[in-house]
């Protein structure tokens, strides 16, 4: 049947999360005519966030209420090319959201920002230590700290974002992270109030002579109205923040800090349950005319539009590319091609400490809070010798003692039965963790492509992820693990257990929600999807939001830099592409 | 569609002499005008109902004895107002008599219309003729007899009514005056802040006047007497603040006062609100010159609803009202000095934790704080402690609140 066309928008909005709520907002002021449509349904803290219903771990984390649904559309996975990669049938190491507000419902809230060097990843290291390996295939952004220093500040002004300056405008301050980059203003709220866990790790750490400083968090320390004019209340610190939404009011999202303005707009639409399927292009191949998409009767849609901009998850983007035929699938093979190249994670290990006489109240926590060092990320410490490049930060959070999720039991316990239930109650109040957070650099190997074998719900190859910790990966991440367990032995703890990730990437159990890569930016278009205005080399008229914008990943959290790359692209729309709506950076 | 106005006056005068009157009755002012008076009368409130098309009309207005429909304004010939004139709506507001001379149910606050001058009523008549007509025949009031009778309504009329109309006080300021003409007249606030008498008509005697009442089963608080009765001891500000805003930092509008707020008062200027909130400062004032009642007296809390009380409060309040029951300024409001959790009869108080309440969204306060309901969470007892608690906390004192008058407001959602 042939789809309904429907009337021409401006700017067409794919997925309605962090991307799309920015992208709306900033488009929209400029007088554009903007419809998201979004996969899921409308969801908002008032109708569905309540404080009675949103600690139910059963509901939440069990059973993926916010979490997307697979039996619709998932990806295959192998670890390398010589398998045969499988359906994941379940969420594991990964959590993507569904719905209005997408993944950012369900974030913990630490939100940073990259190092400066970490945008020219290949040439920094290079300059440093020399050529990099040939399967390293790491990237310059095409993008600089320096040009994205004002939309981190948008960002982190949006979210009112807790926290304390380390560099401001080149002056290191007392009590922040030394190693950032320098920032025009301190953050918009001060750090959130320090429990007992992460004060003995910022001591011990500072013993070592590392720099401790209060994690940025997108949790509240206090109430705080945004520039746009909508109030967040003080986090009350629940421990109900990743996995779960804020009922509260109290963790930035898009729902708590752009949808109260942006549902009042008459030049915005939202278009929930309404799954795209793929981006039109005209005959020349020169321009995205709009997408096609299906509602929940099935009946399926062509929506004309002047721009396009892809905001769903980073799997679903890079899908979203290979399925439209736009660039040139990425072959690992002989390296050529860009959709789909430089698919990247983050790689995570923590180290436990049982204490007899601390007392830690774990259910008093926020997402993101803690203390952490920034010592051994990015090219912070000299690597000269040790065989990797990248690193990442070593923290104490105390995000949550929720009941079913976590109970921390020391080295060998049993997995169930009476000694596993007394190991529980002994060490639920006295126990902490300390976890790195590692930068994963791009590999020839990892990628994103169109399954041969496996399609969706909808009838499209499903996508195929390709992906292994390399040894850069893990020798990064045995040195991490060993700074935290010096720092957890300088705790004085009663005992330690060292949790390395060791061999291969498995996709069963949570990680991160860190994925990135598959429509990268870069310098040129041999090398990337996207210019530095995460403008289609191919298609002038389309832009790619998200991490997947990403060349390899840093040893942060993603959002921070999601949020300022968003802020970044929507000023070259407004301020050029509007203008002049042709290439912003000419190949 | 908005045309500037220049345009229209040229258009005017292309018009010429003839038809100077009717071109009158078209001008874009006086139909603005219109627009801003029917908002200050909160006439879509009644007139419009949920999803469907603007004033007409079919509200079922639910009173203590029987239900009346809200009329058709729309200009439609058969149904609506179409083949009405200035007068006929004149009558109507002033008199309560319908174009046919049928006289209407109080529903229609012809008590307070009839002080709303003959110009603001031509220009609401002229707005409302601007709508687009919409074909939809209201059903007749649905009332116990004999009130079906509206000949009744010439007894009804000569107890509670006496067509009137404003006579400003020349003792007094402009903006006394103009908060008095808009409070007494178009916005109608006693409707719902006055105690009605047995046959549902605004009690007359002074010291009645705005000393609370009921609207749709909410306690409407008092806007007279001190934190523990009403909302007298509200500066001016907190009025304005509260009107424009739907919060301040004392209180946040839920229920029917959040679509008063929504439909109404923050769409009106602030010397209006500033002239409604000197009226009303002006009678709280007057009012405790007769003496406020007694202070209330702090509950006696057995240990066991102490701790029950304390232990829901830490559990499932203390997270938006906070430890200290100050709430966050505009966002979660105080339980601390509030007069609605501190109210003589403690319905509304234990309706809103059954029930929830839900704040509106307005321009400076773009987020509708939602309250969830607890009914399906907790038990009879569980909300008389809490709500015993919260009412004799935080510098609070108000009766006690008993598992029975729960299962009360339980048995009546």
């Amino acid at each position: 049947m042939m789809a309904k066309k429907l009337p021409k928008v401006d700017v067409l909005l794919v997925g309605f999360g962090w991307t799309g709520a920015i992208m709306a907002q900033e488009l929209t002021e400029a007088g554009l005519d903007v419809l998201a449509l979004e996969r899921g349904v409308w969801r908002d803290t008032s109708t569905e966030f309540g404080v009675t219903n949103v600690q139910d771990e059963v509901r939440y984390r069990y059973r993926s209420e916010l979490f997307e649904e697979l039996s619709r559309n998932s990806l295959t996975f192998r670890n390398d090319t010589s398998q045969t990669a499988l359906p994941m049938r379940k969420l594991g190491s990964f959590l993507p959201g569904t719905n209005v507000g997408g993944s950012g419902v369900h974030w913990n809230g630490q939100t940073w920002r990259f190092l400066p060097s970490d945008f020219k990843a290949r040439s920094h290291n290079e300059e440093r230590y020399g050529p990099l390996p040939e399967d390293m295939t790491v990237q310059d952004w095409g993008v600089t700290y320096e040009e994205l220093e004002p939309h981190y500040d948008t960002f982190e002004y949006l979210c009112g974002i807790s926290g304390r300056a380390g560099n401001l405008n080149g002056k290191i301050q007392d009590g922040g992270n030394p190693f950032e980059g320098p920032r025009a203003r301190d953050y918009p709220n001060p750090p959130m109030e320090m429990v007992y866990g992460p004060t003995l790790f910022a001591d011990a750490a500072a013993g070592l002579g590392h720099h401790p400083f209060p994690a940025p968090s997108a949790n509240m320390s206090q109430a705080y109205t945004n520039p746009l004019g909508v109030g967040l209340a003080p986090c009350s610190y629940c421990g109900f923040c990743e996995k779960f939404a804020c009922a509260n009011y109290s963790k930035a999202t898009a729902q708590t800090t752009l949808l109260p303005v942006l549902m009042q707009k008459k030049n915005f639409t939202l278009r929930t349950e309404s799954m795209v399927l793929r981006v039109l292009k005209d005959k020349a191949g020169e321009r995205a005319t709009g997408v096609e998409y299906v509602d929940t009767n099935g009946d399926t849609y062509e929506q004309p539009a002047d721009i396009v901009i892809l905001c769903a998850y980073i799997n679903h983007n890079a899908h979203l590319m290979l399925l439209s035929q736009i660039g040139q699938p990425y072959d690992p093979r002989t390296g050529e091609g860009t959709v789909g190249k430089n698919y990247a994670y983050q790689i995570t290990s923590g180290v436990t400490l049982f204490y007899d006489d601390k007392v830690f109240n774990p259910f008093v926590g926020a997402g993101a809070l803690g203390m952490a060092i920034d010592d051994f990320n990015g090219d912070n410490f000299d690597h000269s010798g040790l065989g990797f490049i990248g690193g990442g930060y070593i923290a104490q959070w105390q995000t949550n003692g929720r009941p079913i999720e976590s109970h921390p039991t020391p080295e060998g316990t049993p997995k169930w039965g009476a000694r596993w239930k007394k190991a529980v109650r002994d060490s639920y109040l006295h126990a902490i963790g300390i976890s790195t957070h590692g930068s994963v650099m791009s590999h020839r190997g990892n990628y994103l492509d169109l399954d041969p074998t496996y399609r969706d719900v909808y009838g499209r190859p499903m996508l195929r992820m390709t992906f292994d910790f390399t040894d850069n990966e893990h020798r990064m991440s045995d040195y991490l693990t060993d700074r935290a367990a010096e720092i957890a032995k300088a705790m004085n703890p009663r005992e330690i257990k060292v949790s390395r990730r060791t061999g291969h990437y498995s996709i069963v159990p949570y990680q991160t929600t860190h994925n990135t890569g598959g429509t990268i930016m870069g310098t040129n278009p041999r090398e990337s999807v996207l210019n530095k205005y995460l403008q289609s080399w191919d298609l002038p008229n389309l832009f790619v939001m998200g991490a997947g914008a990403f060349p390899q990943n840093a040893g942060y959290n993603p959002t921070g830099t999601v949020g300022a790359l968003a802020y970044h692209s929507a000023k070259a729309i407004r301020e050029q592409y509007l203008r002049s709506p042709g290439p912003l950076v000419q190949a | 569609m908005k045309i500037a106005l220049p345009v229209l006056a040229a258009l005017l005068a292309l018009a010429g002499g003839t038809t100077a009157s009717r071109a009158e009755d078209n001008d874009w002012s006086v139909i603005q005008r219109g627009l801003y008076l029917t908002r200050a009368g909160d006439c879509a409130a009644c007139h419009t109902v949920e999803g469907g098309k603007p004033f007409a009309g079919g509200y079922p207005l639910k009173t203590p004895f029987g239900t009346v429909y809200s009329a058709n304004l729309t200009p439609d010939g058969d149904t609506g107002l179409g083949t009405w004139d200035e007068g006929d709506f004149y009558r109507a507001m002033n008199a309560g008599r319908s174009k046919d001379g049928s006289r209407l149910y109080p529903a229609f606050p012809y008590t307070h219309f009839t002080y709303v001058t003959r110009e603001d009523s031509d220009a609401i008549f002229s707005y409302l003729q601007t709508l687009q007509p919409v074909r939809n025949r209201v059903s007749k009031p649905d009332l116990v007899w004999p009130l079906s009778w509206r000949f009744l309504m010439i007894g009804w009329n000569w107890l509670n009514f006496d067509e009137k109309s404003f006579v400003p006080d020349a003792g007094k300021s402009p903006a006394y005056n103009r908060g008095k003409y808009l409070v007494e007249g178009l916005m109608h606030c006693g409707m719902c802040h006055s105690p009605k008498n047995v046959i549902g008509a605004e009690e007359d005697d002074p010291g009645d006047r705005f000393a609370g009442g009921m609207a749709e089963g909410w306690l409407a608080p008092p806007l007279v007497g001190g934190s523990r009765e009403g909302i007298g001891d509200w500066s001016e500000d907190d009025l304005v603040q509260y009107l424009k805003y739907g919060r301040n930092g004392r209180s946040i509008a839920f229920g029917p006062m959040a679509q008063v707020v929504s439909l109404s008062t923050q769409h009106m200027t602030d010397d209006d609100l500033q002239a409604v909130a000197t009226y009303l400062k002006d009678i709280a004032i007057q009012q405790q010159d007769r003496g406020t009642k007694e202070t209330k007296q702090a509950a006696q809390m057995s240990d066991d609803v102490k701790h029950v009380g304390a232990l829901v409060y830490a559990t499932q309040c203390s997270a938006c009202h906070r430890a200290d029951g100050k709430g966050v300024p505009n966002m979660l409001p105080p339980l601390a000095d509030s007069s609605f959790v501190q109210a003589d009869h403690p319905r509304s108080v234990i309706r809103l934790i059954l029930e929830g309440g839900k704040g509106v969204a307005t321009s400076k306060f773009p987020t509708p704080h939602k309250m969830p309901a607890f009914d399906w969470k907790l038990t009879d007892d569980e909300v008389a402690a809490v709500a015993t608690y919260v009412r004799n906390s935080f510098g609070n004192g108000a009766p006690a609140v008993s598992a029975d008058d729960v299962e009360e407001v339980r048995k009546a959602q």
